[in-house]
C-alpha cells in the first residue's frame, strides 16, 4: 500500500467512532487476560493496564482524547444502565440487608461524609486549589453521579471522572490488604467498606473475592451514590468554601 | 431476545429516572432514581424476571470496563495534574484508605451493637 492510501484510511478511522470503541475493547481484553495470568493479583488491575495501553496508543498516533471519546462514549454510556442494574443484587440481598439496615445506614452516611470531608481537608492542607478540592470531594461515588455533583459544587466534571477511576483503583488494589490487616473476615463488612470507598471498580474486585462481598459492595455503591448526591453539596455549603 | 428485553427495561428505567429528576428538579442523578424505581418494582413483583437477571449480570460482571474511557480522560488533564500532583495523589491515596478503614471499622462495631450476635460472636466468615 502506498503512503496516501494509508493516510486516507487513517483519516477515515480517526473520524469514525469505530476505532475508539474497538481499541477500548481490545485493550480491556488484553488487560483482563494479563490479570488472569497474574492470578487475579490486585496489582495487575485491568483498569490500570487498559488505561495505560490506550493512552500510549493515543499519544503514539497523535490522537486527541475527544476524537477517541467519539468511540469510547459507547462504553462510558453503559455506566448509566449499569447503575440501574444494581437494583437486582440489591433486591436479591434484601433479606440480609433488612437484618443489617441500622449498621448499614450508619456506616454509609459516616462513610460518605468521611470520604468527602477527608478529600476536601487533605487537598486544602496540601495546598490544592478550590477547583481541585471540589473535583476531589465526590470521588468515592460512581462516575456519572460524581461528575454531576462536581458540576454543582464548582469542580471540573471531566477531571472528577479521572479521579473517580483513580480512587476505584486505589481501593481495589489496597482493599483486601487493609481488611486483612484490620482482621476483618465478615464479607458484609468488607463489601460495604469497598463499595462506599471505591464504587464500581471496588465492586468488581469484591465480586472476585465472594458473591456476598460483591453484592454488599454493589449495594453500598448504589446507596452511597444516592447519599453522596444528597450530602456532599450540603456539606460544601456547611463548611462554607 | 432475552438479553435485549432486559437491556430495554434497564434503559426505560434510566430514561424515566432522568425525566423525573428534571421535571421535579430534585438533586439526585437520574440513573440513581431509576435504580430506586426498579428496586421498588422488584419488591412489588416479588421476583427477578430472567431477561433482567441476564442483562444486569452481563453489565455488572464487566463493571470495570465501563470506567476505562473516563480513566483515559487523564490525558486531557495532564498539565493540571502535573501542576497540582502532590495534593491530588496524596489526597487520593490517603482519603481512600481513611474512608475504607473508617467505614469498615464503623460497620464492624455497629453490627456488633445492633444485630443479634450470631454464632461465633458475629465475626465468623459465613
Amino acid at each position: 500500500m502506498n503512503e496516501p492510501a494509508i493516510r486516507d484510511i487513517w483519516v477515515y478511522l480517526s473520524a469514525s467512532p469505530l476505532l475508539g470503541l474497538t481499541i477500548t475493547l481490545v485493550a480491556y481484553g488484553l488487560a483482563y487476560r494479563l490479570y488472569l495470568k497474574a492470578h487475579s493479583n490486585p496489582l495487575a488491575n485491568p483498569v490500570v493496564t487498559s488505561v495505560a495501553l490506550l493512552i500510549a496508543f493515543l499519544l503514539a498516533t497523535g490522537t486527541e482524547y475527544d476524537e477517541y471519546f467519539e468511540g469510547g462514549q459507547f462504553v462510558h454510556f453503559l455506566l448509566g444502565p449499569a447503575t440501574v442494574a444494581l437494583a437486582v443484587p440489591l433486591y436479591q440481598q434484601f433479606s440480609r440487608l433488612r437484618q443489617l439496615w441500622l449498621p448499614v445506614t450508619i456506616s454509609l452516611v459516616s462513610g460518605v461524609v468521611i470520604a468527602a470531608g477527608s478529600s476536601i481537608a487533605l487537598a486544602w492542607l496540601l495546598g490544592g486549589s478550590r477547583e481541585i478540592q471540589m473535583s476531589l470531594a465526590p470521588k468515592s461515588a460512581t462516575a456519572p453521579v460524581a461528575m454531576g455533583i462536581a458540576e454543582t459544587i464548582g469542580g471540573i466534571p471531566s477531571l472528577t471522572a479521572v479521579l473517580v477511576v483513580a480512587t476505584g483503583i486505589v481501593g481495589a488494589v489496597l482493599g483486601t490488604k487493609l481488611f486483612e490487616w484490620m482482621r476483618i473476615t465478615d464479607d458484609s463488612v468488607k463489601g460495604i467498606a469497598m463499595g462506599v470507598a471505591s464504587h464500581g471498580i471496588g465492586t468488581a474486585r469484591a465480586f472476585q473475592v465472594s458473591s456476598q462481598m460483591g453484592a454488599f459492595s454493589g449495594l453500598a455503591m448504589a446507596l452511597s451514590a444516592f447519599a453522596t448526591a444528597l450530602i456532599v453539596p450540603w456539606l460544601v455549603d456547611l463548611i462554607g468554601i | 431476545m432475552n438479553f435485549l428485553n432486559g437491556m430495554t427495561l434497564l434503559l426505560v428505567y434510566q430514561l424515566v429516572g432522568e425525566v423525573t429528576v428534571r421535571l421535579l428538579a430534585v438533586p439526585i442523578p437520574g440513573p440513581v432514581l431509576g435504580m430506586v424505581m426498579l428496586f421498588l418494582t422488584l419488591m412489588i413483583r416479588g421476583r427477578t424476571p430472567e431477561p433482567l437477571q441476564n442483562a444486569s449480570s452481563a453489565l455488572l460482571s464487566h463493571l470495570s470496563l465501563l470506567f476505562v474511557p473516563a480513566g483515559v480522560g487523564m490525558m486531557a488533564h495532564f498539565s493540571r495534574i502535573a501542576d497540582e500532583w502532590l495534593p491530588i495523589t496524596l489526597t487520593l491515596l490517603l482519603s481512600t484508605i481513611i474512608t475504607m478503614v473508617a467505614t469498615a471499622g464503623i460497620m464492624q462495631v455497629t453490627t456488633r451493637w445492633f444485630v443479634r450476635p450470631e454464632k461465633g460472636g458475629g465475626q465468623g466468615n459465613e
